[in-house]
This record gives structure tokens, C-alpha cells and sequence, in this order.
């Protein structure tokens, strides 16, 4: 029994809820900007902002598919391994055919394979998110290992690295592409009806599953794009980096996390959005960005990451009316 | 008790004070007064019914009484004397122990260890209990309540009542004098209530004073010494059993005659066969299931809790998987899972509306579209603005009082969310509404709405099939019943033969 069950006078809404979050991150991020142009000389630069944006996008790929599994409730832990595997595999496919197109399609493709396979494991088989993909990480690891055999790819045809590293109209190439998979995945999440099934699949799985709403079929899609946007993400990085090896998307997994929560959405599912993971890798990436300005040794970065995550759901916590 | 005897001999006074008296109390939360000057005493050895609708802050009282709220305002006295409570340990100092609705037992412990929590014997070796001593002290304290089982057995291993038997058990442990107990038969058996009064009465016997929120009219006269009914946080007033009526009692609930007759226009004649289910089968236990809903019909489901109705209204929407027998609605066979059954225009209205029912973090509105996304949104773009307007509508409709329907459903009361279950199957165009137990934990006035409403939903087409442990409910309510035993039909009854006692003759195995 609810306490306050008589209605709440006053017409307090809910729909603000959301956006209050957004705007609250909206604005940490703009003070930090304005501390380091108050802080620093070098990072009000149009080349400076560029590579934030440019690091930040890398990040968004990431998470933004993560941000669709969290909101159901899951978690993906294989992101980074997904982001090795698919790189190889791509980069060996480019080296082979010479055709960067195939080498695009393959490293999106093995990449949501690998998120299909999660997918089916969480369904078919009722393992946990956390544990199948925990366990998805490890086997990547090493098939991707085993695969490259401790050697690197190097060159890659000039056209397909300017998808990492390329302008149009002055901005990076991953700068067009970040606003576009923004856009796309904010009007999923919001404007779908499969997008509001999501949510209500996080909010309350099994209520969402007696309410007609066909949850495996959900959940094995948003798998699917999660694996898929760390295969668009290993295409991003190889072309950037005009190299793979084992390791290439290892150290992803948890700033993509960091991402996640910094920008609201909750690892119980149901709560969040596209986004605010983009402003949540916009601040994670301004931080570290800053504090490379201001010269601070690396070694700090972690901590601080860790710092911002705690405080970012302290926050989150704080502000949001729970009604469960 | 000294005190007590001394002002005894100093001056003859007709009554003792009460054992224990809230004076004025008042609780206020953001936009809402929970308790709004709010007076109660009780008497050691008496049962004093609290009496409200969901709302009325029967849980704000219960909660300021064991020290989980502070109260803004008033005065407690024990013995009369004044006292404080500003945190549970000042309420069980005062020997007053909460039986909630959920219980807080420990589910992988066993009886001993739950009832001295945090108070075991110590053993020879620091920082461990004395085994020997833990039983024995379990065994006594469950003697003395007359509740003959195994104190070594674990939590997990028990039913509902004897959870229950167990919170008593630990609560008298622990000195408890005032007793408060939460809708205690809520989900009891007929046979375990009829022990529990029992325990009640031993326990009055006793001199503890017991405090008992009720929404069955039925116990609060058989019962009840005292009555105090609350509304709106306002104490409304406190009566003797034996000089109002049950009427009485829900005016005073809730500020308004209600007819308490169930609304129900039964059709002259059922229309066509909506639901056929011939042999049907679960591994949940059910077997032979065979069972007919006409359109404009509302059929019952009954049997003792644990005889399987639950199970099979699951098997029929696909919520579990049917290991035999055939699903036929509106003459197609129906083999899938909840997402085809919603799609072919079933509704489940389930038991637990929080846990199944509601997403209680989501709006009032996304929670009232979420059965009808497809069939609303065919291209699968989802429109807020149309979405609203059907929330808002649908809010109008079925008078669902919240604030807007932006309002997460968590904060309304029961009833409301119970119409909010209701109304996203309306949203969803279904036509076969299955309830389970659709007026569990709901106050009078909205028994009274949603009864309306189900008939309402059958007069234009819709049929219904529902499970109630309430058999009054059933024998008002329904064209016809099945009756359920041991996961099977035991039998059916006719609108005439609709009675308790054929209900009960048909759900007891045979003597």
C-alpha cells in the first residue's frame, strides 16, 4: 500500500522527470566547458573541440547501443571484445577483397552476430545478461587472440580511412555519423512503438510480458543493435587508427558504462535515454580532455571517471521521484 | 502496572486509562495531509478495528505508531503517562510490534533464528549461538501462542499463515504488548483464519491490545470491541460494534451511501461461445481443464487458494505453456504466448497488480498504452500526442484520480491502479477479460466502480471470467461458476444454484 495514495494536488509531472535529467547534464557539461576556457588557453580552439567530438563520438557508438540493453534492464559486457573481433575480422576482409565496402558490411555484421548470440542466450536459454555477456567477453578474447596470433594489420586503402579520420565541411567524418545514430536512436526510443515496449520491458519485465508485449523478440533485437553498434564502432576505430590488433577495443567497455550512467540511464532499466549517453560521453570525454590541458598526470583519470559515475547516480537518485 | 494498581486503590475510578493513546495526531506530506488530527486509544485485551479506504491513512497511522514516521504533531501516552516515539526502538521499548502484509522474516533462516533476531543466545565460542537454547526459547515462545511446529524448520519451507504465526510469535518474543496487524486474513485460508482468530482470542486473554486493519466487513463485527473509522486522514468516528450496521460503517468509509448490492444486469440470454477450452493441461499441475465463456457472461472461477484458478486462466492466456488439451477463441485455436493472446483480444487483469500488472516507475499514461501500442501505432511510430489523448481519455472514462497522466502509477492507490490495469485492455480493444482476484486489497467504493465497470464492459459484447477468493463476490456477480479442486473442475454452477455453501460443498474434498 502507498502512503500517498490520494492523488498529489498541484499537477507535479512526470514528463518533465526525463528532460530535468538531460538538462541538468546539459548544463555540467557546459560548465566544464567554460572552466577550461576560463582554465586554459588551448581548448577553446576549433581543433581542439573537434577532437572532443570526435573522441566523444567513438564513445556514443558504443554506448548508445549499451544505453538500449541497459534500459531493458541488461547489461552488455562483450562491447569491447565485440569491437576487437569485428575489427580483425573486417580488417582481414579489407586486406582480401580491397573492397572497404565489404570490409564496413563484414565488421557490422560480425559485430551483431555476436550481439544476436548474447540475445539468444539471455532469451533462449534465461542466462543473465551480466553473466552471458561477461562470459561472451572472455570467449571473444580469445578466439580474437587466437586469430591474430599475437600479429598486427597495418594499411588500409586511404578511402576507407577517412571514415575515421576524414572532414566534410570542416568537421569530422564520426562527427556526421554520431549525429546521425543520435538521431536514429533517439527517435527509436522515443518515437517507436518497439522503443516504448522497451522501456516497458526495463521498467517491469513481467508485467510487460502479460501485457502482450513479445519480450525475447525485444530483447533479442536489442542485443542485435547493441553488438551491431560495436561493429559500426571497430569500423571507426580501424580506419582511425589504420591498424588492428587483439586488443584494439579492449579498454571500451567501462567508459561505455561510465557513459551510460553518467547520463542518467539506470542500470535497473526503464529510466533513461539516447541522449543523455551522449552527453554522458560528451562530459566523460571533456573531463579527460581537460585534464590532459591542464597536465595532470594520467594516472588520475580512473579515479576521477569513478568519481563522476558515483556522483552522477548519487544525483540521479536525489532528484528522481521513485514511485516503486 | 504498579502505577495502575496504586491510582486503583488511591481513588476508585470506573475505568483504567488505556494501555495506550495517540492525541492529535497529524502527518503531512508534500501535497497530501495523511493524518489530519487523528485520536485512538487501546485497552489491554481488546480488539480495536481500524476501518478506511485505501488512503484514508490507516498505513500513515500504523507507521507513525512503530516509530517508521514522525508524526508533525500530538501526543502519545502509556499507561497515561506521556511518552515519545520518534524511532522504532522507541516503539518497541513500548512493547508495540507491526504485523505488516509483507512480512519481514529472514526467507533462509529457519523459525528460530527469525523469531530472536539480533538476539540470539551467544555460544561458548564468541560469535556463535547457542543452538541448544535458540530452539528451546523458539519452542516456548511458539507454545505459548498454541503453534505446534518445528523451530528448526526454514522460513522458505512455510505457508503464508505460518509466516504469519511466526511474525506473532517473534513480535510476543519480544514483550509486545500492542499489537498492530495489517488485513492479517488478507491471504489466509478460511481454516487458517479460523486459527488465527483463535490465537487472537488467546492472545486477548492475555492482556495484549490489538490493534487490526480490516477491510472484510465480516471480522470487523465478529472481531471487533471497537471500531474507528478514518477517512481522508480524519478520524471519522468510534463505534461499538453492536450499534451501527455494515452500511453504517461504509457511509461513514466513504462520505457517501454506497449501493452496496453489486451492480450486475444479467442478460437474458448468453450470446455466441467466446472461450472454449477443452482438456487443458500445465505443468503448473492443472489437468482435464474444460470450461465455456459466452458473450455478455461473467464466469467465475473459484476453489481454495492453491486449487489451481490461478494456473489455469495462465494457461489460457499463455502466460504458462499448455502441456494438453485445446484453446479456442472465437472458434480459432490459440497455441501462443501473451503477445497472440493480447493480439487476439484476451486480457489479463492479474492478482498482483505490482508485480504483474504495472510498470510503477512508468506514467499512469504509458501504462494505459502499452497493450495497444500496436494496434494504435500500426506502423509501429509511436505518436505521444495521440497517446496522451487516449490516456486522457481513458482517465475521464474510467475516473481514474491522479493528478495528470504524467503521474508515475506507483503513487496512486490501489483502485486506481487496478483501473489503470483495466484500462490498458480497454485501450487494447480486448473483448475476453480474464480477473484474478480484481478486488484484492481495493477499498469498498472502488470494489463498487470496478464491479460497475466489468458489467459494463459485458453489456456492450465483452465477456468475463473471474477468479474471486470472495464468494459473496462470485454469487452477485456471476452468470455461472466453476468450481476448482486440486487443480481440476470440480464441478459448475448455474446462476440459481449460486450459493457459499455449494461453492464451498463443491471446493472441500469429499468426507
Amino acid at each position: 500500500m502507498t502512503d500517498i495514495s490520494k492523488p498529489i494536488t498541484g499537477g507535479r509531472m512526470l514528463l518533465s522527470d526525463e528532460m530535468i535529467q538531460v538538462f541538468y547534464r546539459l548544463l555540467a557539461a557546459f560548465l566544464i566547458c567554460a572552466a577550461l576556457t576560463i582554465l586554459t588557453n588551448s581548448f577553446f580552439s576549433l581543433g581542439n573541440i573537434l577532437n572532443v567530438l570526435r573522441q566523444a563520438s567513438l564513445l556514443f557508438f558504443i554506448a548508445s547501443g549499451l544505453t538500449l540493453v541497459v534500459l531493458t534492464g541488461g547489461l552488455d559486457l562483450s562491447i569491447g571484445a565485440n569491437v576487437a573481433i569485428s575489427a580483425c575480422i573486417a580488417g582481414t576482409v579489407i586486406h582480401q577483397t580491397g573492397s572497404p565496402t565489404l570490409g564496413v558490411l563484414t565488421g557490422i555484421g560480425v559485430g551483431g552476430a555476436v550481439g544476436m548470440l548474447n540475445g539468444v542466450m539471455v532469451t533462449a536459454l534465461r542466462i543473465p545478461s551480466f553473466i552471458a555477456t561477461y562470459g561472451m567477453l572472455w570467449v571473444l578474447h580469445g578466439i580474437t587472440y587466437w586469430y591474430m596470433g599475437g600479429e598486427t594489420m597495418h594499411g588500409f586503402p586511404a578511402g576507407f580511412r577517412q571514415i575515421g579520420s576524414g572532414y566534410f565541411l570542416g568537421l569530422p567524418i564520426p562527427v556526421y555519423l554520431l549525429l546521425v545514430f543520435l538521431a536514429i536512436g533517439t527517435i527509436f526510443a522515443q518515437r517507436t512503438t518497439w522503443g516504448q515496449e522497451i522501456y516497458a520491458i526495463g521498467a517491469n519485465p513481467v508485467a510487460a510480458r502479460l501485457s502482450g508485449i513479445p519480450v525475447a523478440r525485444r530483447l533479442l533485437l536489442v542485443y542485435t543493435v547493441s553488438g551491431a553498434m560495436a561493429g559500426l564502432a571497430s569500423i571507426i576505430f580501424l580506419a582511425r587508427l589504420n591498424s588492428a590488433e587483439a586488443d584494439i577495443g579492449e579498454s571500451l567497455t567501462l567508459p561505455a558504462i561510465a557513459a551510460v550512467l553518467i547520463g542518467g540511464t539506470s542500470l535497473f532499466g526503464g529510466l533513461g535515454t539516447v541522449f543523455g549517453t551522449f552527453v554522458g560521453a560528451l562530459i566523460l570525454t571533456l573531463v579527460l580532455n581537460g585534464m590532459n590541458l591542464l597536465s595532470v598526470n594520467a594516472s588520475w583519470q580512473p579515479l576521477v571517471t569513478g568519481v563522476i559515475v558515483i556522483l552522477a547516480v548519487w544525483l540521479d537518485m536525489k532528484t528522481r521521484r521513485r514511485a516503486a | 502496572m504498579t502505577q495502575l494498581a496504586q491510582s486503583k486503590a488511591a481513588e476508585p475510578i470506573v475505568r483504567a486509562p488505556p494501555l495506550f493513546e495517540l492525541r492529535g495526531i497529524s502527518k503531512e506530506f508534500p501535497g497530501v495531509k495523511a493524518l489530519d488530527d487523528v485520536s485512538f486509544s487501546v485497552w489491554p485485551g481488546e480488539v480495536h478495528m481500524l476501518l478506511g479506504e485505501n488512503g484514508a491513512g490507516k498505513s500513515s497511522l500504523m507507521k507513525v505508531l512503530c516509530g517508521a514516521y514522525r508524526a508533525d504533531s500530538g501526543s502519545f501516552h502509556y499507561n497515561g503517562e506521556t511518552v515519545e516515539i520518534t524511532s522504532p526502538a522507541d516503539a518497541r521499548k513500548l512493547g508495540i510490534a507491526v504485523i505488516f502484509q509483507e512480512f519481514s522474516l529472514v526467507p533462509y533462516l529457519d523459525i528460530a533464528q527469525n523469531i530472536f533476531l539480533g538476539r540470539e543466545p551467544a555460544g561458548r565460542v564468541p560469535g556463535t549461538i547457542d543452538r541448544k537454547k535458540i530452539l528451546a526459547d523458539a519452542r516456548r515462545v511458539l507454545d505459548s501462542i498454541g503453534f505446534d511446529i518445528d523451530p528448526a524448520i526454514q522460513i522458505e519451507k512455510l505457508g503464508v499463515a505460518q509466516q504469519q504465526m511466526v511474525e506473532i510469535a517473534k513480535a510476543i518474543s519480544q514483550n509486545a504488548r500492542i499489537l498492530v496487524m495489517d488485513e492479517p486474513t488478507a491471504a489466509l485460508s478460511d481454516r487458517e483464519t479460523e486459527l488465527l482468530f483463535a490465537l487472537i482470542a488467546r492472545l486477548k486473554a492475555d492482556g495484549v491490545a490489538i490493534i487490526y486493519i480490516s477491510h472484510r466487513m465480516a471480522e470487523v463485527f465478529s472481531l471487533g470491541d471497537r471500531i474507528t473509522v478514518l477517512r481522508d486522514g480524519r478520524r471519522i468516528d468510534e463505534v461499538k460494534p453492536g450499534a451501527v450496521s455494515s452500511d453504517d460503517l461504509v457511509r461513514m468509509m466513504v462520505g457517501r451511501s454506497v449501493d452496496m448490492s453489486y451492480p450486475r444486469t444479467f442478460a437474458e440470454a448468453p450470446g455466441k461461445v467466446m472461450l472454449e477450452v477443452k482438456g487443458l493441461a500445465s505443468a503448473s499441475g492443472i489437468t482435464g481443464i474444460d470450461l465455456v465463456v459466452r458473450q455478455g457472461e461473467i464466469v467465475g472461477l473459484c476453489g481454495l487458494v492453491g486449487s489451481g484458478r490461478t494456473e489455469v486462466v495462465r494457461a489460457i492466456f499463455g502466460a504458462d505453456k499448455a502441456t494438453a488439451g485445446q484453446i479456442l477463441f472465437n472458434g480459432q485455436a490459440k497455441s501462443g504466448g501473451p503477445d497472440e493472446a493480447a493480439r487476439l483480444g484476451l486480457a489479463l487483469i492479474p492478482e498482483s497488480r505490482k508485480a504483474e500488472g504495472l510498470a510503477l516507475i512508468r506514467s499512469v499514461g504509458d501504462n494505459l498504452i502499452v497493450s495497444a501500442l500496436r494496434k494504435i501505432f500500426p506502423r509501429g511510430l509511436f505518436d505521444h500526442g495521440k497517446s496522451r489523448q487516449i490516456a486522457n481519455d481513458l482517465v475521464r472514462q474510467l475516473r481514474i484520480a491522479t493528478p495528470s497522466d504524467k503521474q508515475a502509477v506507483g503513487l496512486l492507490s490501489g483502485g486506481n491502479q487496478q483501473k489503470v490495469v483495466i484500462g490498458k485492455w480497454l485501450a487494447a480493444g480486448a473483448k475476453l477479460f480474464i480477473f484474478d482476484e480484481p478486488t484484492r486489497g481495493i477499498d469498498v467504493g472502488a470494489k463498487a466502480e470496478i464491479f460497475a465497470l466489468i458489467d459494463r464492459l459485458v453489456a456492450d459484447g465483452a465477456a468475463a471470467l473471474m477468479i474471486s477468493s470472495e464468494q459473496s463476490e462470485i454469487c452477485h456477480v456471476c452468470d455461472r461458476a466453476y468450481v476448482m479442486r486440486d487443480g481440476q473442475i470440480a464441478g459448475e454452477l448455474a446462476r440459481h444454484e449460486l450459493s457459499e455453501e455449494n461453492i464451498v460443498k463443491l471446493g472441500m474434498q469429499h468426507a
